[in-house]
């Protein structure tokens, strides 16, 4: 195991310690918050899903956008699963935050969180980046329009973001208002732990989910060079 | 450049004239956007109030524009024609403009005719408002006709079309009603101009790659 | 991994007459997904040549054509393309027309977007070589198989291009569309201008071939 790249099951196990650390920081060395009781400490969990998710979109757009200008190979299978991970924690981000504005406000939805509607929209768009994907034969260009696709993604994210921000002021009258936590010291640790954590664990599912495609991949280009 | 905008010219009214000539496109978008006002009236118990009614009118415009979209290519699949123009443009992207303000064309005749039947059937509009459905009719035709181009390229492609479309047409939807509705425009409409640009630029850079290996 | 390559060498001017290769492949490997239509694909064609390409259905020749008229690009190996894009004309399976226009209006569109000096004199005498001027008001949609197919020709012809690519020219043409065919075969290759023809009657152009490639299956 060489130093400068760890192997992804020993990155796995720190993921898992970070995890274990970020819940025994949460509940035992966060404070609890005075307006929402118990149910804050969703928020530990929920926005650092949200990041990772961005984060697994920029990915996606990253390497959508080396494929477009080098016409690398890998590129198409990194861009794809930085998607998939990235629409997973998206879908992720809807669950964890339906669950807080349910125990924070007794609904399982609302509109007025522009985050939580972001991610709406945002979800759709990449639940469409697998149908546009899987309607296409395989080959070059099939890898091309998904680039294109998300790179149009990451555009969406501001363009829409400023659209949703836009809407909230005339469209859904304001009803819950929720100030983004102001941080002390131990919340801030506790925070960045648990996002540490995900973010590792993010990475190591990333990798993973490559590697089983890549093998996959050499495991059909073996059958057919035996099948010759 | 000009031999670009040339091309663009050529590529444009060669839709203009297929349209010309097969009349089906066109008024279908009439009759569907007039239909679904109508549909609008008898879905909302009670009557529309005029804010909703406006939410209403960009419901029928995007629906409609999706009718439009999706035969947007279709005359260059029937008989390959668009690897022909693959071929023979020195620059890809002036097939997608070429496109675009093709389908801006139809898109805003059928608007001439879905506008004043909604002032009619609901709620007057002003001038922020028409600039709103200009603005956004633009972006309508600069991201659909991209992502039509690649739902072309898939099977299922009608069903396909409204899904890539949809999400994308969602910031057009705020920016128009919230120029119809709100009592500061500007900023929507501002906001139509900030996506126009956006991914006007983006779609005419990106189309080269959808249509080539 | 190597990645495929296409070069373009742009024509220098004044080169030498003789014979330097137009179009070289090097294992050119085409794969679409699992699919691989294309394998270890080498040739070299002169200028001026004409490469004839055979094999059963399936083999790849329309692939092959594809890549070498710029309509693709290879998964793997060299392929050197000694003539500018759009200075190669390309029939494929497909006539690659408005089926709702007629040929004048189709040639017209092509013919502005290659750039053809004196657009109609050329479109007049194409339409007319190919015995099309009669109908040249129609649109494609009525035309017959063997017309588009004509049709389709003078598209490919119409920018006179010096690297000429037809996949499968004699398809569906009649005695008289075949003799124009071979006809204009005959012109282009006495013109020097380089040619590659798919084919499944090798014989019909074994008097103009310089080099002939048998695809077999991938």
């Amino acid at each position: 195991m060489s130093i400068t790249r760890p192997s992804l099951s020993a990155l796995a196990a720190l993921a898992v310690a970070l995890a274990a650390a970020s819940v025994l920081m949460t509940f035992f060395v966060a404070p609890e918050d005075v307006d929402q009781g118990l149910s804050q400490k969703i928020f530990y969990v929920h926005v650092p899903i949200a990041l990772t998710a961005y984060a697994c979109f920029g990915l996606g757009a990253w390497k959508a956008l080396r494929l477009l200008l080098t016409r690398g190979e890998r590129y198409d299978l990194e861009s794809y699963t930085g998607i998939h991970q990235g629409t997973i924690f998206g879908a992720l981000t809807l669950v964890t935050g339906s669950i807080w504005a349910k125990a924070s406000w007794g609904v399982w939805w609302t509109w007025s969180s522009n985050q939580l509607v972001l991610f709406l929209v945002l979800f759709l768009f990449y639940c469409a980046y697998f149908m546009l994907r899987f309607s296409i034969e395989p080959g070059p260009q099939r890898e091309r329009i998904s680039a294109v696709y998300a790179l149009f993604g990451v555009a969406l994210i501001p363009v829409s973001f400023f659209a949703i921000r836009l809407a909230s002021d005339f469209i859904h009258p304001t009803v819950f208002t929720r100030d983004g936590p102001q941080m002390t010291g131990s919340m801030f640790a506790a925070f960045c732990t648990s996002w540490a954590a995900i973010t590792l664990l993010a990475y190591v599912m990333y990798r993973t989910e490559l590697a089983g495609k890549r093998t996959d991949v050499n495991l059909r280009d073996i059958r057919e060079a035996l099948a010759r | 450049m000009t031999a670009y905008l040339g091309d663009v010219a050529a590529l444009a009214r060669k839709d203009l004239r297929l349209e010309l000539r097969a009349r089906d496109t066109l008024p279908a978008m009439a009759l569907f956007v007039v239909a679904t006002l109508v549909v609008f009236h008898f879905a909302l118990p009670g009557g529309a109030s005029e804010d909703a009614a406006y939410g209403l009118l960009w419901v029928a415009l995007v629906f409609t524009a999706l009718l439009g979209l999706g035969r947007a290519w279709a005359p260059e699949s029937e008989a390959g024609a668009l690897d022909g123009l693959v071929l023979a443009t020195s620059d890809r992207s002036a097939i997608w403009l070429g496109k675009a303000l093709a389908t801006l064309a139809f898109l805003l005749a059928a608007e001439i005719v879905a506008l004043p039947a909604f002032a009619l059937f609901f709620a007057p509009l002003d001038g922020p408002a028409l600039l709103g459905v200009l603005l956004a009719s633009v972006g309508i035709c600069a991201v659909g006709s991209l992502v039509s181009a690649m739902a072309a390229a898939a099977r299922g492609r009608e069903v396909l079309l409204p899904l890539l479309f949809l999400p994308l047409a969602i910031p057009l939807v705020v920016g128009g009603v919230g120029s119809s509705v709100s009592p500061e425009p500007g900023a929507y409409l501002a906001f139509l101009g900030l996506y126009d640009a956006v991914f006007a630029i983006l779609s005419w850079a990106a189309f080269e790659y959808v249509v080539t290996e | 991994m190597p990645l495929g390559d296409v070069a373009r060498r742009a024509r220098s001017e004044g080169a030498a007459a003789v014979s330097e290769a137009v179009v070289r492949a090097v294992g050119l490997e085409k794969r679409y997904g699992l699919r691989t239509v294309l394998r270890d694909v080498s040739f070299e064609l002169e200028s001026g040549g004409a490469l004839v390409v055979t094999g059963p259905n399936g083999a790849g020749k329309s692939t092959l054509l594809r890549l070498i008229g710029g309509l693709a690009a290879p998964s793997r190996g060299l392929l050197e393309i000694g003539v500018e894009r759009r200075r190669v004309g390309f029939l494929g399976h497909e006539p690659l027309v408005y089926r709702e226009l007629s040929a004048l209006e189709n040639l017209d569109l092509y013919g502005r977007l290659y750039g053809v000096p004196e657009r109609r004199e050329r479109i007049g005498m194409l339409l007319g070589r190919f015995g099309l001027w009669e109908a040249r008001r129609q649109r494609i949609s009525s035309y017959s198989r063997g017309m588009t197919q004509r049709l389709a020709l003078c598209r490919a012809l119409l920018h006179e291009p010096d690297l000429v690519v037809l996949d499968e020219p004699h398809a569906s043409l009649d005695d008289e569309g075949l003799a124009l065919l071979d006809a204009e075969l005959g012109t282009l290759a006495a013109a020097g201008k380089t040619l590659v023809v798919a084919t499944h009657d090798p014989a019909r152009v074994a008097a103009l071939a310089t080099g002939s490639i048998v695809l077999g299956h991938a």
